[in-house]
């Protein structure tokens, strides 16, 4: 039997290996020393463990193990590259360059960093969620510090072309920094080929556990430094002090293992799953892809189904854990500014469901899906007097809505 | 968000989904709402005219689960009603009936709009001085 409500949420979060669990269990009962006891065997049990899973995650992204900085997630990690490199290079300048489709952990980081003083340029990006890279040449300036963009995008999957991003950026002697939150452990991450500077992570994207991520910093061809954010005891070669959370670090080393060995199997069996709810769903009419299909995540499908209400269709669609495009807590919806700025109309921006894979979800599953949505679309399209008016050939756009 | 019993009741078997022959001079409709809001209600009635009464009353809503439930709710409350009656139909009713909570209040305003709409409609159809706004929402 089917168990529901199915998980379709994994951009959200991933359930836990339990291979990642199993590694961690040791350190999470007998193994407990704080990795920077140095004066006796638990302490070096635990660093031991650490340094492991610095040599797992650095196996994934092809960095060196030292390059990893420990953080409580991605959003921290965010913050601590964006607001590090901000402090440790003011006298160069400061000038930042991101996108308006970034994650909040990037976008209100940089509004904070615009309160203290910095300039920070938002590049719009095109309906496929691509930015331009001419748009972001000309943006360049002397000094500008920094460059951030997303590797992929959590809401539509769209894969940004880091490497000539990086190109850019380097070519003006700026640093590339990539919030790389959905794409590390989906797609190949190589932060020497692709030119990363700085990199956030996370684990409990990944099939490992929430409160543990990281942050890449290069230390050669240049070496990186960011200002601390947080004051302690100087760990992590003083970018982030603070005892390290030793059985999530194990977790999250376990995590990147795991992707790196079952990456090329995982991503085939996803897109092709993928790939079948997206066509099966697109069999209904006025329904659309958002985001690049081409240039995409290969387990994230986000899809807008026209006059139907997104709040209705989350409704509709209670056997399934997806998220909307639309953010319904108050009278006044809030449609996603994701969807928003690759140029969707509200009510398509609110009728949109992202449905994310993982390693975890069967075929038996995504057939349940496709039946359920097709179902919940048509039912409330029935209801719906703006898919009457269409089937009837009115032009929407042409009446006079009330004000609201 | 959670729903009351009756929201989802509604929601998952509406009643009176459908659409009444708007060239009809006994039927009057009513359109609120708009897309971008999240909220349109088309509410439908048919009248008696030798009677003043609703004979039957249909709708179509594009909107979350207590719009659905609202509107539904309306059509099964207006059969049967005069159309005096049906004015008199005042939208903390329908909070009270569904146990909207606060955020959804203006599902309900929109299925009391739709009423006095259709109303109105059905009025000047038929020659009769337009009704003024009741309550002002907007």
């Amino acid at each position: 039997m089917l168990k529901l409500p199915i998980y379709l949420d994994n951009n959200a979060t991933t359930p836990l290996d339990p291979r990642v669990l199993e590694a961690m269990m040791p350190y999470l009962t007998e193994v407990f020393g704080n990795a920077a006891s140095r004066n006796h065997p638990f302490g070096w049990a635990a660093e031991e463990g650490v340094d492991y899973a610095r040599e797992q995650i650095a196996a994934l992204i092809n960095c060196d193990p030292k390059e990893i900085i420990f953080t409580s997630g991605a959003t921290e990690s965010d913050n601590l590259g964006i607001k590090g490199v901000f402090e440790m290079y003011s006298q160069k300048g400061n000038h930042i360059i991101t996108t308006t489709t970034e994650h909040k952990a990037v976008l209100d980081t940089c509004k904070h960093i615009e309160k203290l003083g910095g300039r920070v340029t938002y590049l719009p990006v095109n309906s496929e969620g691509l930015i331009s890279l001419a748009e972001l040449e000309a943006a360049m300036t002397p000094e500008t510090i920094l460059v951030t963009i997303m590797y992929g995008n959590n809401e539509t999957g769209t894969i940004q072309p880091i490497r000539e991003i990086a190109a850019i950026a380097h070519r003006h002697g700026a640093l590339f920094m990539t919030d790389g939150t959905q794409a590390v452990g989906k797609i190949p991450v190589d932060v020497i080929a692709d030119g990363i500077d700085l990199m956030a992570f996370t684990a409990h994207k990944m099939y490992g556990p929430k409160g543990v991520g990281a942050l890449y910093v290069r230390r050669k061809n240049p070496r990186v430094k960011v200002t601390a954010q947080m004051d302690g005891g100087g760990h992590e070669r003083g970018m982030r002090s603070g005892t390290l959370n030793v059985p999530g670090i194990v977790g999250l080393g376990k995590a990147c293992e795991l992707a790196r060995l079952e990456m090329a199997a995982d991503t085939e069996r996803l897109s092709k799953m993928r790939d079948r709810l997206e066509k099966e769903l697109l069999t209904l009419e006025e329904s659309y892809v958002n985001g690049s299909r081409e240039h995409r995540l290969p387990h994230v499908a986000n899809i807008s189904f026209k006059y139907v209400e997104g709040e209705g269709l989350m409704m509709g669609v209670k056997d399934l854990a997806v998220s909307s495009g639309s953010a319904c807590t108050s009278a006044s919806l809030e449609p996603s500014y994701v969807l928003k700025a690759l140029g969707l109309s509200d009510d398509l921006a609110h009728s949109s469901l992202r449905f994310g894979l993982s390693r975890f979800t069967t075929d038996e599953q995504i057939d349940y899906a496709i039946g359920h949505v097709k179902e919940a679309v048509t039912k409330l399209r029935e209801m719906s007097p703006l898919w009457e008016m269409f089937k009837e050939g009115i032009d929407l756009d042409k009446i006079e809505w009330a004000e609201h | 968000m959670a729903y009351s019993d009756k929201v989802i009741d509604h929601y998952s078997n509406p009643r009176n989904v459908g659409t009444l022959d708007k060239s009809k001079k006994n039927v009057g409709t009513g359109l609120v709402g708009a897309p971008e809001c999240g909220d349109v209600m088309r509410l439908q009635i048919e009248v008696d005219e030798a009677t003043n009464t609703i004979t039957d009353a249909k709708f179509k809503t594009f909107g979350c689960g207590s719009a659905i439930a609202s509107s539904s709710l309306a059509t099964e409350w207006l059969k049967g009603k005069t159309v005096d009656e049906a004015l008199a139909i005042d939208n903390m009713e329908i909070v009270e009936e569904l146990a909207l909570p606060p955020v959804k209040i203006h599902c309900s305003v929109l299925a009391e709009d739709a009423i006095k709409s259709a109303i109105n409609d059905y009025r000047v159809k038929n020659g009769l001085a337009v009704l003024e706004e009741v309550k002002s929402h907007h």
